[in-house]
């Protein structure tokens, strides 16, 4: 195993970037430790049906257990009798949910509105541009809150609400990535192929700016799960879906007494930050060729 | 003369400083081989982009009309224009290096063409590929269109430039500089590869090359270009035996011949005295600065490439008067 890894950069000085990069990943033990956390919090998410078939909001027990104190109830139960370790369960599933899907759908604004205006310039780019500096310029947990307010506080809105508030960052990654990529040689030489501006963007350099956008990814993931807790605090989460946020914000009036109920979730949240915070740093090594040792 | 494929008239490209082509002119036959000569700066790339249409955005066409197999590209709408690119008219750029894709495998990116030009299937169209990598003859195709392109070496490189450029099988294959950044030894085996694409798929080639050494193997017709104007216009081996205008002379003069004996003490190779650069506010001919027989005529405005023998154009009034009086002598 170690002369076969030994002897694969020798053999190959410039392997190939996606499976150099996932060596690179691999080799790293705080990214493998993180992305080994977030496959326990993915699985116990898709599991919670499973593992607490019942309503986490519903009242199971007397209120104020402390963690330890009933088997069956190993993190204890809350103010008003709910099983804190279901709350947990269920809550994963919320935050992961709102986490990748407002991650997904602010990159997915971000990669067409910066390649559009990284790759056209001109006035494309100058409408655009002022478009992602209004964003820019409002506080963006501020905006969330207007948001989310306006519209019905659920699941979606408050997805919608975290894309509108991360999609800037990314516009401006991809536009500057753009804008440097359409000099390129290869571009030109596409255009002298005949293709048309979107198998130029799509096909040609979308893929050769893909790894900072992948970074940034795993980074608005961890930012996004913190705005849902942070609006699930405040109250503004689905009242209807347990999330770590609101289970914080529950538990805050008896900080002092049962300081046990916003610690649990707030681990929970800091852990899984701290994982994909890891997970985003590890990938900028491996997928930064400035960075890599090999060079 | 085989009948005009390409048909560049009275050329002008004009960017907010300055014409680097002025006034140019000349035509490809069918299956011809035309050599575009001339000194880094003389607008040799440009003419080539402004035949794709690829100008950049600051340059503008000021005048002129670009004919291709009866059509003037200059008037055709963008869409219709990149169905021109790529299927009949196909370009090959300088650097392998850096114009081929560097995250996607050498088999996809020519497969993509085919796929835009020909609507092949992602099957029939990597099939292709790898008897398009079979034909520029790269080894073990099976094996290299996986490849991406960083595992290739320079030439490898330019060779799926090439099958890229020839996989819709153009009329016309604009070469610019193909070698240029290649070790010697590969250059004669491309422009070799090009040469025999050429003749196989029956289209006509534009080099364009400011080594004059390729110019008597590979070309039929040679335009020399100076300052974005044609100097001379001639068939590849009259230019070669006797170059009419002091440009061209120079030039020769200054490239080492293979028949000579080359070596060092045979005597320096001559240069030609100044700068390209020099020719930018002139008003007449723009070889006037570094040219030892100018005439304060050649001051006044800039000479017409003018045809002063069957299949033979010279801009160079006074050389074009002494070839009269030695014609009349000859004649007499």
């Amino acid at each position: 195993m170690t002369t076969a890894t030994e002897r694969v950069p020798e053999a190959m000085p410039e392997s190939d970037g996606a499976w150099r990069s996932l060596r690179a990943f691999l080799r790293n033990p705080s990214a493998v430790i993180a992305s080994l956390f977030l496959v326990f919090v993915t699985l116990v998410a898709i599991a919670a049906p499973l593992i607490y078939p019942e309503d986490p909001l519903s009242m199971v027990t007397r209120p104020f257990l402390w963690p330890g104190q009933n088997p069956q109830f190993p993190l204890g139960s809350d103010t008003l009798g709910r099983d804190v370790a279901a709350g947990l369960v269920w809550g994963s599933r919320i935050s992961l949910i709102i986490g990748i899907a407002a991650m997904a759908l602010g990159v997915t604004i971000g990669i067409v509105v910066g390649a559009a205006a990284g790759y056209f310039g001109g006035r494309i780019d100058d409408a655009l541009v002022r478009l992602v500096e209004i964003f820019q310029t409002t506080p963006s947990f501020l905006m969330l809150i207007v948001l989310v307010a306006i519209a019905e506080p659920r699941v979606e809105s408050i997805t919608v609400g975290i894309a509108l508030v991360t999609w800037p960052t990314i516009a401006r990654l991809v536009r500057a990535e753009f804008r440097s990529l359409r000099e390129k040689d290869f571009v030109t030489a596409a255009r002298g192929l005949g293709y048309g501006h979107l198998r130029i963007i799509f096909i040609e350099i979308l893929p050769n700016a893909l790894p900072p956008i992948i970074v940034t990814s795993s980074v608005i993931v961890a930012s996004a799960i913190l705005m849902e807790s942070a609006l699930a605090f405040m109250g503004l989460g689905d009242p209807n879906r347990i999330s770590w946020g609101s289970m914080i914000g529950a538990g805050r009036e008896t900080l002092r007494t049962a300081w046990y109920l916003t610690a649990v979730p707030g681990v929970a949240i800091v852990l899984t930050v701290l994982a994909l915070n890891m997970i985003g740093d590890a990938l900028n090594d491996a997928l930064n060729p400035r960075l890599s040792s090999e060079r | 003369m085989t009948a005009k494929l390409l048909d560049v008239s009275s050329l002008t490209i004009a960017f907010p400083r300055g014409t680097p082509v002025a006034d140019f002119g000349f035509a490809i036959g069918e299956g011809e081989t035309v050599a575009v000569v001339g000194e880094s700066g003389s607008g040799k790339s440009l003419t080539a982009l402004a035949i794709m249409r690829l100008l950049p955005r600051t340059a503008r066409i000021a005048s002129g009309s670009i004919g291709f197999r009866g059509r003037d590209l200059l008037a055709l709408p963008e869409p219709d224009m990149r169905k021109v690119r790529g299927r009949e008219i196909a370009m090959i750029f300088q650097e392998p290096m850096t114009s081929l894709n560097p995250v996607l495998t050498v088999g996809k990116q020519i497969a993509e063409v085919l796929r835009l030009h020909e609507g092949l299937s992602a099957e029939a169209a990597r099939k292709r590929s790898i008897e398009l990598l079979d034909l520029v003859r790269v080894a073990d195709p099976h094996l290299r269109v996986d490849d991406f392109p960083h595992r290739l070496s320079g030439g490898m490189r330019q060779r799926v430039m090439i099958a890229m450029a020839v996989a819709c099988r153009p009329k016309l294959l604009i070469a610019d500089e193909p070698t240029t950044a290649l070790d010697v030894t590969i250059q004669a085996q491309v422009l070799d590869l090009l040469d025999r694409l050429r003749r196989e798929l029956g289209m006509a080639l534009m080099l364009i090359t400011h080594d004059l050494g390729i110019v008597g193997q590979w070309a039929d017709r040679v335009v020399v270009l100076y300052a974005g104007r044609g100097a001379e216009e001639a068939d590849a081996g009259p230019l070669l035996e006797d170059p009419l205008h002091p440009y061209t002379k120079g030039l020769l003069a200054a490239s080492p011949r293979l028949d000579a004996r080359l070596h060092y003490t045979a005597g320096a190779l001559r240069e030609i005295p100044g700068s390209i650069a020099t020719a930018q506010r002139e008003p007449g001919c723009p070889f006037v600065p570094r040219c030892a027989m100018a005439l304060p005529s050649c001051r006044i405005s800039p000479p017409p490439l003018e045809e002063i023998r069957p299949r033979r154009l010279l801009a160079c009034p006074p050389t074009a008067a002494q070839e009269q009086a030695n014609a009349s002598a000859v004649g007499r």
